[in-house]
């Protein structure tokens, strides 16, 4: 993750746009299309995800089947259109999981005396020395498997990382000149906190968010691949390539395309992200 | 302390341990049976003294047995240890070069190398490992039936799992090695290197080179995990015996000994490896050397 700008509210003007570059373009309507395909996927897909038709099954992609069809004979596009919303949901359930808790103890660990951000510290530390998936791994032994628990443990495995920048976010607004400023100026401790730590800190965590949801995304759908969340029945991507496995030899389509969207969602979520950031930071 | 909250962690297990050792909630275990199971595990001790007990085993290397298995964890998780190295490190090996051909690439070209670079990254970073996995075997073993795609024998069978973990790394790796080149090749040092009259090659590989390396060395601990967790998939796709494959199935079957004896390794390995980074950028870079 890079670092962050840090700078104080006064410096943005207003009024200063800058035209937006061709890849924006795309990444956006990139975007909206996942986005409509979430909400509303019978615009984009009209058919039925579930509906069998034992006749036409494994065929390979053509022209009324653009991504080909599944052992059962299910339109394997609208199964992958009809996905966006579960994966989608699970990716940002995850991700505010893990920047609400992050942002939690980040605070804390912040904005306390020593003693405080020492033992949060310690804790974190221990918590990264069980890397990625492993945490999650663990959450999901106590908690059995399931796309719910999947959820949760990928939220929690991506906590500390956001709690360590945020942390560290918060220290540098603290010790910054227009926090120094303020105090002369006699303001109370509340206000400053309110008006000017806060605002600073939250709206990286915008951006810290879209790019941590792609990676949210391939976790849950790694987990369910696995046979550890959302179970292949449900139109999961992860699920889907799942139950691709087993026709690897014979029908490649079948789990081709279902990864193929969730490197769509990532790439997209991650220049969005970074798009976000760059505005902020020449806005 | 990661050993203390591995310990309570497993506590917060809803079910009986000793019923899972008897084959899991469907085996109907008889009373005498569970009893005797609990006796042998020592599950009937106070929870405070099963702590200290199993600290005490832990401190002499001791692991416990597996539930499922039926065997020590500690020899079960040593053996399996020597593959999934060997799989990492090759992993570490080849995005490390792959990144450093990229970034020395797309840094030196105009404006378009340094854009395809840049989105070679992001979608290599954004690949999950078990789609990769599956197309390279589809390509690969299916198609052109050119390497196996299972990774049991001979060092072909190694060439797909170490590629399937080594891309997604590279691409992180060469986002960060590309933006300090990039800064690197700003600095007032490489002004005076070129001032001084060095050549070109000069200047990128003895000077910038070597910041460029460091934020990519540091995070080598953080990339150690990612490959642990990489392993997990890895092996599973390609039948490969390792310690991801072993948690994998400690974790299906919940075979709490085994999934806590991995894990302790795991972070011990993480541990290993920060402080090896740690050591290793002090090499690269002069200025950490200050007392």
């Amino acid at each position: 993750m890079s670092e962050l700008e840090i700078q104080s509210r006064v410096q943005r003007f207003p009024g200063v746009r800058r035209r937006p570059a061709a890849t924006e373009v795309v990444t956006g309507l990139t975007a909206v299309f996942l986005l409509v395909a979430a909400a509303m996927p019978h615009l984009v897909a009209p058919g039925d995800p579930l509906a069998i038709a034992p006749l036409s099954a494994f065929e390979p992609p053509s022209w009324p089947h653009v991504f080909g069809t599944d052992e059962s004979g299910r339109d394997l596009y609208t199964r992958v259109v009809h996905g966006t919303g579960n994966s989608l949901a699970i990716g940002l359930a995850a991700t505010a999981i893990g920047l609400g808790l992050g942002a939690v103890l980040g605070t804390i660990a912040g904005l306390s005396g020593r003693l405080v951000d020492f033992t949060v510290n310690r804790f974190l530390e221990v918590l990264f020395a069980f890397p990625g998936l492993l945490l999650a791994l663990v959450f999901i032994l106590v908690f059995g498997p399931g796309a719910a628990t999947a959820t949760v443990a990928v939220g929690l495995s991506t906590a500390p990382g956001y709690a360590r920048i945020i942390r560290s976010q918060i220290i540098a607004v603290r010790s910054s000149a227009f926090i120094e400023a303020a105090i002369v100026q006699g303001l109370g401790r509340g206000r400053i906190l309110r008006r000017h730590i806060l605002p600073n800190t939250l709206t990286p965590l915008l951006v810290l968010g879209t790019l941590g949801i792609g990676q949210a995304i391939v976790w849950a759908a790694t987990l369910s691949y696995l046979g550890l969340g959302a179970e292949p029945p449900a139109a999961e991507w992860g699920a889907m390539l799942s139950a691709g496995r087993t026709y690897i030899t014979s029908a490649w389509w079948m789990s081709f395309f279902p990864g193929l969207f969730i490197v769509l969602t990532a790439v997209t979520a991650t220049l969005l992200g970074r798009s976000i950031e760059r505005r902020m930071r020449h806005a | 302390m990661v050993a203390t909250l591995a310990f309570f962690a497993v506590r917060l297990i809803p079910g009986d341990p000793a019923q899972a050792i008897l084959g899991g909630p469907g085996s109907q275990a008889s009373a005498e049976a569970l009893a005797a199971v609990r006796m042998e595990y020592g599950l009937d001790q106070p929870l405070i003294v099963q702590y200290f007990a199993q600290m005490g085993r832990l401190a002499t290397g001791d692991l416990g047995r597996s539930y499922s298995l039926n065997t020590d964890v500690a020899p079960l998780v040593l053996s399996q240890l020597g593959g999934t190295l060997l799989l990492a490190g090759l992993s570490l090996a080849l995005a490390w070069l792959l990144a450093l051909i990229l970034a020395t690439w797309s840094t030196r070209g105009g404006r378009t190398a340094g854009r395809v670079g840049s989105a070679l990254e992001i979608v290599a970073a954004s690949l999950p490992h078990f789609w990769l996995a599956t197309s390279l075997i589809v390509v690969f073993s299916i198609w052109w039936g050119v390497l196996p795609p299972i990774s049991t024998s001979g060092p072909g069978g190694l060439v797909l799992p170490v590629v399937t973990l080594a891309i997604p790394l590279a691409g992180f790796l060469g986002q960060l090695m590309r933006e300090s080149l990039l800064t690197a090749l700003e600095s007032p040092f490489v002004l005076s290197a070129r001032a001084r009259g060095e050549s070109e090659r000069g200047v990128r590989w003895i000077h910038a080179l070597r910041h460029a390396a460091l934020p990519a060395i540091s995070l080598s601990g953080w990339a150690f995990g990612s490959l642990i967790s990489g392993a997990v998939v890895v092996e599973t796709v390609f039948a490969r015996p390792g310690l991801g494959r072993t948690l994998l199935h400690a974790v299906t079957v919940r075979d709490v000994p085994v999934v806590v004896g991995v894990v302790m390794i795991v972070a011990v390995g993480y541990i290993l490896m920060t402080v090896a980074t740690d050591v290793a950028s002090r090499i690269a870079d002069p200025r950490e050397r200050m007392p």
